[in-house]
């Protein structure tokens, strides 16, 4: 008996909370004439970032490639006369991206970012295929003063080891010797 | 003059169910929009209204396609029966003193008989089909609607002993002189509101078609107008029941003075029309078992001791 009377009073209680939401504002909002606020690190279309000196930050390792769960990243290596490697080609196909974010994870530059936009639609799938001309921004993204080659310690133009703010210099080993 | 006003009684009450069914299929989205803090269907026409409209156009201009393997008369048939057994049972609904169809002197009992017809189309709906959830669903629903009926007919029984008629009109005169029957009855209104949710096989009782299970129920292999028929039944249910219920419990047209009654009649439907709606938003459906034994082991017992009680109480006094 008392096991009924509490599942009718559950229902009653469920009926008066929905009831409830009478009196609540929407969660949604009449899209195309709204926009939704998205936060800034929501997952939507991917852009390639330059660092704060305007130069790519990508160096093509691939881990972006090799992290990404339907293999919609491909790109190749290639590298300038100072030795820096940048991607040769960079190429997204969108119509399978599902937007995980997993190569910005793997991104150790943090060259690869997903932006709050969304609107991508397009009538041919082809031109869901985005290069990399398309996918390089002029800005730094989410991460702004971050770059890669003044902190790894590698010699690049106008740049040599130990030369940058968070580098030692480096230490000739036979130097060392007894 | 009279057979005019006939007509024009006969008329509106076929073409406002009609208009009242459609408009329904909008105005239950828009309400359960507002429950589930959505906005619901805002587009077509003022607050969407046109939905209503729009949805007859793409129902009618659908391909209406008889599976090959289905039994084709029972196919086609089975749709109609249930418009047919509901709008029938507008007939008997006083909406206002002299605003009525037709005033029966077993106006219940014809009511409890077009409801049980209804599940004729039901149950031949799922077996012409020849598809095994459509049959499923067939037979939830017979079983379903023949032991709900039981409860339906008889909580409506102790008004039928104290109002001593089986007039509709009778008993909303019965309560103008003495008091609105869900206060004696309040048993009999809760049985009947429950049976009333399973007769029109709406959530949470809506175990015939269950999609989570059933694909769509007995109307699986249903399309276009066909399928329109048995959502159109469906909404007319839910209108004919919730006008039962403020005819027999709430006192029908009665109110007071500054409203005419035909809007009082209107507006008591209409709460339960919006009762029925927020059911489907906040309760989930039952289990089939638990769907029988709650209505075997808890409805019954209740319902039979609710007339005990009442006979009881009428020969004492």
């Amino acid at each position: 008996m008392g096991m009924i009377l509490k599942a009718i009073w559950s229902q009653l209680v469920t009926l008066y909370r929905v009831l409830l939401h009478t009196f609540t504002p929407t969660d949604t909002v009449s899209y195309p004439e709204e926009m939704p606020y998205l936060a800034p690190r929501y997952r939507g279309r991917i852009v390639l970032t330059r660092d704060p000196g305007g130069e790519e930050r990508c160096v093509a390792c691939n881990l972006c490639a090799v992290a990404c769960p339907v293999d919609c990243i491909a790109l190749q290596k290639t590298e300038d006369e100072h030795g820096r490697w940048y991607a040769d080609f960079f190429r997204i196909n969108f119509s399978r991206c599902v937007m995980c974010g997993l190569c910005e994870e793997a991104c150790p530059t943090y060259a690869i970012q997903l932006t709050p936009d969304f609107e991508m639609c397009e009538y041919d799938r082809q031109n869901m295929v985005y290069e990399k001309e398309h996918l390089l921004i002029s800005g730094q993204g989410k991460y702004p003063g971050y770059s890669f080659y003044h902190v790894a310690g590698k010699a690049i133009k106008d740049k040599d080891k130990g030369e940058s703010l968070n580098e030692a210099t480096p230490i000739d080993v036979r130097s060392l010797l007894p | 003059m009279v057979e005019l006003v006939i007509y024009l009684v006969i008329f509106g009450t076929l073409f406002g169910s009609f208009a009242g069914a459609a408009l329904l299929v909008w105005f239950e989205r828009r309400l359960l929009g507002l429950w589930q803090d959505r906005l619901g269907p805002n587009r077509v026409g003022l607050f969407g209204a046109g939905l209503a409209i729009a949805d007859i156009i793409k129902l009618f201009a659908k391909e209406d396609w008889i599976p090959p393997f289905a039994d084709r008369f029972v196919f086609v048939f089975a749709p109609t029966a249930i418009v047919m057994a509901m709008l029938l049972g507008f007939a008997v609904v006083p909406f206002a003193p002299d605003i009525h169809v037709a005033d029966l002197n077993i106006g219940l009992l014809f009511f409890l008989g077009m409801t049980s017809l209804a599940v004729y189309s039901v149950l031949l709906g799922g077996l012409a089909s020849n598809n095994k959830y459509a049959l499923l669903g067939g037979l939830r629903s017979a079983a379903q609607m023949v032991s709900y009926e039981v409860f339906m007919g008889l909580s409506l029984m102790g008004v039928v002993m104290q109002a001593g008629t089986f007039s509709l009109v009778d008993i909303v005169l019965w309560q103008a002189d003495n008091i609105w029957f869900f206060i004696p009855q309040f048993i009999g209104f809760l049985i009947f509101l429950i049976a009333g949710i399973a007769e029109s096989h709406r959530l949470p009782f809506d175990l015939p078609e269950a999609e989570h299970e059933l694909v769509a129920g007995f109307h699986t292999e249903y399309s276009g107008m066909k399928f329109g028929m048995f959502m159109l039944g469906e909404y007319l249910g839910v209108i004919l029941i919730s006008s039962m219920i403020a005819t027999i419990f709430f006192g029908g047209w009665l109110g007071p003075d500054f409203l005419p009654p035909i809007f009082w009649f209107f507006l008591k439907s209409f709460a339960f029309i919006c009762f029925f709606i927020l059911l489907r938003a906040a309760i989930p459906r039952p289990r089939y078992d638990q769907l029988m034994s709650f209505g075997w082991k808890y409805l019954l017992p209740l319902t039979l001791i609710n007339l005990l009680a009442t006979g009881a109480i009428l020969l004492w006094a």
